[in-house]
């Protein structure tokens, strides 16, 4: 796969050195996105489609992250961190305007995330802002946040779409009209069709964008997804979900095939509150009915790397457990006839509209049916799936791919809709907060790991992969996807 | 020759009705097995007709699917002659406004497209093959009372009708003894054609994803899913557009046939 990305990335700088001024290139893109976001501002949601369309592009940050997962100055042209590790002095950028004319100061940010920590703050990485004990503001160019306590992941998840810097002005109207500071500005949006960002003309670096326009269309047919890319309709596919298909456009001159990671660890979810998937034994079948090989091959046509717990196999401080509960059905029976439930079990399992979800879903069922689990798959759209899932914690099972970086923490949140709860594993999660040495991290993501397997605390089945497809002359587009995004602000056509 | 539409007519039924039955007892492949290394298995061999994305025997798939069908198909007339048929009756028995609010009521109901119904109910009330059973079914209520209704009348005014009621019977005896028997072949006709469209309306709501739900096999579903693979497996949208197609084509046929048979006035000119 990494020599085939070479080539790929090969191919696109001899495409780039080669392509001349002579020809009028084009200067709009159109993107396809399986979800439609539900409103458009990223301090506001857990939808992971708010960041595929204002993150970079519409909002910045503080700091960025960059293609590569990387930590890049954003909003801060550059930071000191005190000796102690707790006070954070970011110098800003000057000359920064929002789009609706107003100025970006350090004002801003203390508002900003003021409002992130606020009491009644709807957002959905609250616990990135907790740590923060002071923000002060000694002049518009220079902001100081002191933090409680050590916090080793704190410059990261500044560079989060959750810690976007919005304006007092604007803030109020983000979900409907976002107003931000990016490259591009929102102009319209179609409801279930599509979302147009236009160029800011008074963008502070001039290069940037090199696009006069980018459409974000909302296919979410798989189907439809590839007749949409050889239709023309749409240049570049960045999380494309009809896998079948990627062998005919890698065949296709016309169209080139980028296969990365994402972030998403792809989990079959356990509602904890409810009887019987709070018993340990029951989890532990369910683990073992699972046959992932199959679920991978099946619903993503073998994209995609399998995972024993909740965290992604190309990070640093990744264990293989894998392994723990091998697919058994004899071993899963035992396990539920121990449970009491040798007569079978009838479970929901609500499926959101992705196909790894709708197709796994199917195999998912398939699979729990040969050890005595009757599935009823209901399947819903986004909107429904958030509404009775994610919030109103109304569900048995579901699938559901959680694409931030690094979220393993996301099963010590209270309340969420996993409904885990584990004391040795909140220790953990607590002693990780205030670790900032490496290898210490390291050593307390392994236990970490290792906890949740131990628990069965989800059905872990795969690591979401990132098949990007794009008409050839696309450039500029992130390979992986370290954190949920469509950073166009450098894509441009080479013809 | 005059009957080889109905005699194919019964030949398609029957293997429809045939498939379906075998089904409860026998299929080629347990139906919902999943075999994920046996996927896109071409026709011919062990799987006769190939198997699916999941390694699903298709032979199997459909055989269950007819079942789905039929039964969606059985209960949807059901309910529609439940219902319509005593309209329809009704407003031709006592005629007047009973008959004016009747045939406003069906009207009603024919107003809105069949499947732009089903898709409101199912909208309103979630997709799952009950709601589109009642989506349907509604529909069909229309359509018995307003066929009913039809033949009735033309009964009522036959002469063996009047001599009945000359003679002092009352009206419920009249439909009962007299009028429900000879609107019985034009209904049976209508059955048939309703029942094709049934099949039609229930693939199309699967399709969609409103009818039957997964895993339970739909041909609806199974066109769906083979939507996406179409390039590189058309049999999987051949095949079960193919047995919808025969279907509802036998079903029509066979519907054509016995409305020559039953009713030779209503015989189409040649």
């Amino acid at each position: 796969m990494r020599k085939i990305s070479l080539l790929v990335a090969g191919a696109a700088v001899a495409a780039l050195s080669l392509a001349g001024p002579a020809q009028a290139q084009r200067r709009d893109l159109v993107i396809g996105m399986a979800l439609e976001p539900p409103h458009l501002d990223p301090t506001a949601g857990a939808a992971a489609a708010i960041d595929e369309i204002t993150y970079q592009n519409v909002f910045e940050g503080l700091t960025r992250i960059d293609g590569e997962g990387q930590i890049v100055p954003g909003l801060a042209e550059r930071w000191d961190v005190s000796e102690d590790g707790r006070t954070y002095t970011f110098h800003l950028r000057k000359g920064v305007k929002f789009h609706d004319g107003t100025g970006f100061d350090s004002a801003d940010v203390k508002f900003a995330f003021d409002r992130a920590r606020g009491a009644d703050s709807v957002n959905a990485q609250k616990g990135y802002f907790t740590p923060i004990e002071s923000i002060e503001t000694p002049d518009p160019a220079t902001v100081v946040i002191r933090l409680s306590k050590v916090d080793g992941q704190f410059l990261s998840n500044m560079g989060s779409g959750d810690a976007v810097i919005v304006a007092p002005e604007s803030a109020g109207g983000n979900r409907q009209a976002p107003v931000g500071t990016g490259p591009f500005r929102f102009s319209r949006w179609t409801p279930g069709d599509r979302i147009e960002l236009v160029r800011n003309p008074e963008f502070r670096d001039a290069s940037t964008p090199k696009l006069d326009k980018v459409t974000f269309r909302f296919i979410a047919d798989p189907a439809a997804q590839m007749n949409a890319l050889r239709g023309g309709d749409i240049d570049a596919f960045p999380l494309f979900g009809a896998y079948e298909s990627v062998p005919l456009f890698q065949a296709d001159s016309q169209f080139a095939v980028d296969e990365g990671s994402t972030e998403g660890e792809t989990i079959l979810s356990f509602n904890h509150r409810r009887k019987p998937l709070d018993d340990l034994r029951v989890r532990r079948a369910i683990s073992h009915a699972l046959d992932r090989r199959e679920i991978i091959e099946g619903a993503q046509f073998g994209y995609g790397v399998p995972i024993g717990s909740f965290f992604p196999p190309h990070r640093e401080g990744y264990v293989d457990l894998t392994g723990v509960y091998p697919h058994d059905v004899a071993k899963a029976k035992a396990l539920l006839a121990e449970a009491g439930h040798a007569s079978g079990l009838r479970l929901t399992l609500k499926l959101p509209p992705p196909p790894y979800a709708r197709r796994g879903g199917e195999i998912v069922a398939a699979q729990l049916a040969k050890v005595g689990i009757q599935v009823e798959i209901i399947p819903m759209e986004w909107a429904q799936w958030l509404e009775q899932v994610f919030r109103g914690n109304d569900f048995d099972l579901t699938i559901v791919s959680h694409v931030e970086p690094l979220d393993i923490g996301i099963f010590d949140r209270d309340p969420y809709y996993l409904g885990y709860r584990n004391p040795q594993f909140a220790a953990v999660m607590a002693e990780l907060n205030g670790t900032v040495d490496p290898a210490g991290r390291k050593a307390l993501y392994e236990r970490a790991q290792r906890i949740l397997t131990e628990d069965a605390a989800a059905g872990f089945l795969f690591q979401l992969p990132k098949i990007g497809i794009r008409k050839a002359g696309v450039a500029g587009l992130w390979k992986n996807a370290p954190v949920p995004a469509n950073d166009v602000t450098a894509a441009f056509w080479t013809r | 020759m005059r009957n080889a539409g109905l005699i194919l007519g019964l030949c398609l039924t029957g293997l429809l009705a045939a498939m379906a039955l075998v089904s409860f007892f026998w299929t080629p492949f347990p139906v919902d097995e999943v075999r994920i290394a046996a996927r896109f298995r071409p026709p011919g061999g062990a799987n006769w007709l190939g198997t699916d994305h999941f390694g699903r025997d298709i032979v199997s798939l459909l055989m269950v699917g007819a079942r789905n069908s039929i039964a969606v198909g059985a209960v949807v007339i059901g309910l529609g002659m439940l219902v319509g048929v005593p309209v329809g009756l009704a407003a031709a028995a006592r005629g007047g406004w009973a008959d004016e609010w009747l045939s406003r009521a069906t009207d009603l109901v024919f107003a809105f497209p069949a499947i732009l119904s089903a898709f409101l109910i199912t909208a309103l009330l979630g997709p799952g093959v009950v709601n589109a059973i009642l989506a349907i079914g509604i529909f069909n209520m229309g359509v018995f009372a307003r066929v009913t209704r039809g033949a009735a009348q033309a009964v009522w005014r036959r002469e063996f009708v009047r001599a009945a009621l000359a003679l002092g019977r009352g009206p419920v005896a009249v439909t009962l003894v007299h009028v429900l028997p000879n609107v019985l072949g034009v209904l049976t006709v209508q059955a048939t054609i309703s029942f094709a469209a049934a099949i039609l309306a229930e693939a199309s709501l699967s399709y969609l994803g409103l009818g039957i739900q997964p895993p339970a096999p739909s041909w609806g579903k199974m066109l769906h899913d083979a939507q996406t693979f179409m390039l590189l497996r058309p049999s999987l949208a051949i095949i079960p557009g193919l047995a919808i197609a025969l279907a509802v084509l036998g079903l029509n046929l066979l519907g054509d046939g016995l409305r020559d048979l039953l009713d030779p006035r209503l015989r189409r000119s040649r």
